[in-house]
């Protein structure tokens, strides 16, 4: 029950950490009228408090690690975390750098992995839309 | 009894509610049309209000809860006794007290004094220059506002709403005159900033200062915040048509007019950049000030 109240209307909040700006152009893209994404009720919020999903896109390195911890902690509950990009969900060639901290779900739980350089947008909306399907079925078979 | 059974189901809390979702709808379907795409399905108000109600409500530290869990309720009470007293006018024009007007005007202006309350109490330093913002427009279009609820009085002799009604049906709307036009165009501009829609939007800004007035509030304030603004949305224009436009009989035209105040506002709101807050209050003190005050004149001289 909570889990199809939630998904109906999804809330993102944008946290880029440090990313190279790819992910981020693709992810407005998703938010343009051409993929119209208000048709599932999801929407982009400015504040941290208004948030249902946290869209992490980028390498979390040294500096971000402590906000991405704090933002996580700042957004209410329930929280689903979507990593955006090879770089949040696996870091590909900066894994080796001196000043990467592990990719997002070594530090935040993270719901659904999004992979691409950057994901195109049908691929994001793809994600998002098994993210929903996998949250109401397993509440489904709870409630079974 | 009777009395709270008004206050909450109909046509006080449920009834403004339940419609307010619906003009939401309308609002953010028209928008979606208008920006060429489908937009939400038709329970898309009701899915984010419930949503809200299931999430965690965070109070800030640095926060005074008392006033911060009032604002919204306060709010939100004031706004559904306005359509408790514009809708008791609508369906009998004699019911109400003499004054009923300036009763309306006065509640009207609590939902931005508690959005005030709330942000400055939140103890976040962007809430608080949202705050400043939302007090510098409030003061600005509160006079043109007001000034152009003075022209029906002037012309009709009343300050009574069911009177206003009533004086309509016999002698002609309001709007039938100049000074009528023109302070209706005013009270349209200013009923823009006093729902907080996009022109006069800057108080609670996404882009720029990241929800502004309602930064701190999430959860349960926050779908109270979200609904009382929804409220208002669906009450204000039937204040317009009450004052302007004579009423809501016959329904269907009551209906009709409804809707083209409506979409005067939705298309109002897309068709605008969000001003400064400096340019609005220009705006209002300067444009809006003249035209309403020569309404006033023209009303006085009877045109």
């Amino acid at each position: 029950m909570n889990a199809k109240t939630l998904t109906r209307s999804l809330w993102v909040f944008h946290v880029a950490c440090s990313p190279c700006n790819n992910c981020d152009i693709e992810i407005l893209d998703t938010l343009t009228p051409r993929y119209d994404l208000e048709r599932f009720g999801i929407q982009l919020v400015g504040s941290i408090r208004h948030a249902d999903v946290l869209l992490v896109s980028g390498v979390v390195n040294k500096k971000i690690v402590s906000r991405l911890k704090r933002l996580y902690a700042q957004a209410p509950k329930p929280i689903l975390v979507v990593a955006v990009g090879n770089c949040a969900c696996s870091e590909i060639l900066f894994r080796n750098s001196y000043n990467t901290c592990g990719p997002v779900d070594k530090i935040i739980p993270v719901d659904a992995y999004i992979p691409g350089c950057p994901p195109k947008p049908e691929a994001m909306i793809m994600g998002v839309v098994k993210l929903i399907r996998s949250m109401t079925q397993k509440s489904d078979n709870k409630s079974k | 009894m009777k009395l709270l059974f008004e206050f909450i189901v109909f046509p006080g809390f449920v009834f403004t509610a339940v419609f307010g979702m619906l003009v939401s709808w309308i609002d953010r379907k028209v928008t979606a049309r208008i920006q060429w795409r489908q937009g939400p399905p038709f329970l898309q108000p009701y899915y984010d209000f419930q949503k809200l109600l299931i999430k965690e409500t965070t109070i800030p530290e640095t926060a005074n809860t008392f006033t911060f869990l009032l604002s919204p309720l306060v709010a939100i009470i004031s706004t559904t006794i306005v359509s408790l007293i514009l809708w008791k006018t609508i369906f009998n024009p004699q019911s109400l007290f003499v004054g009923d007007l300036i009763v309306v005007i006065y509640l009207l202006a609590i939902t931005p004094i508690a959005v005030i309350l709330g942000a400055s109490s939140s103890g976040n330093p962007i809430a608080s220059l949202a705050a400043s913002r939302e007090m510098k427009l409030f003061m600005s279009y509160e006079l043109p506002f007001i000034l152009s609820i003075i022209v029906p009085i002037i012309k009709l002799h009343t300050i009574r709403l069911g009177d206003i009604i009533l004086y309509q049906q016999t002698s002609g709307m309001v709007i039938n005159s100049i000074s009528g036009i023109i302070a209706f165009a005013v009270f349209l501009i200013a009923i823009q900033a006093k729902l907080g829609l996009v022109p006069f939007d800057m108080a609670e800004a996404e882009t720029e200062i990241a929800g502004g007035v309602f930064i701190e509030y999430s959860g349960m304030p926050l779908a109270l915040h979200k609904l009382n603004r929804i409220m208002l949305l669906f009450i204000i224009p039937i204040f317009a048509i009450i004052l302007f436009l004579g009423g809501m009989y016959p329904l269907y035209i009551g209906l009709l007019k409804y809707l083209v105040i409506l979409v005067i506002i939705i298309l109002i709101r897309n068709t605008n950049p969000r001003v400064r807050i400096d340019q609005a209050i220009k705006f209002f003190w300067r444009s809006c000030m003249i035209l309403s005050v020569l309404a006033l004149i023209l009303a006085m001289i009877g045109k």
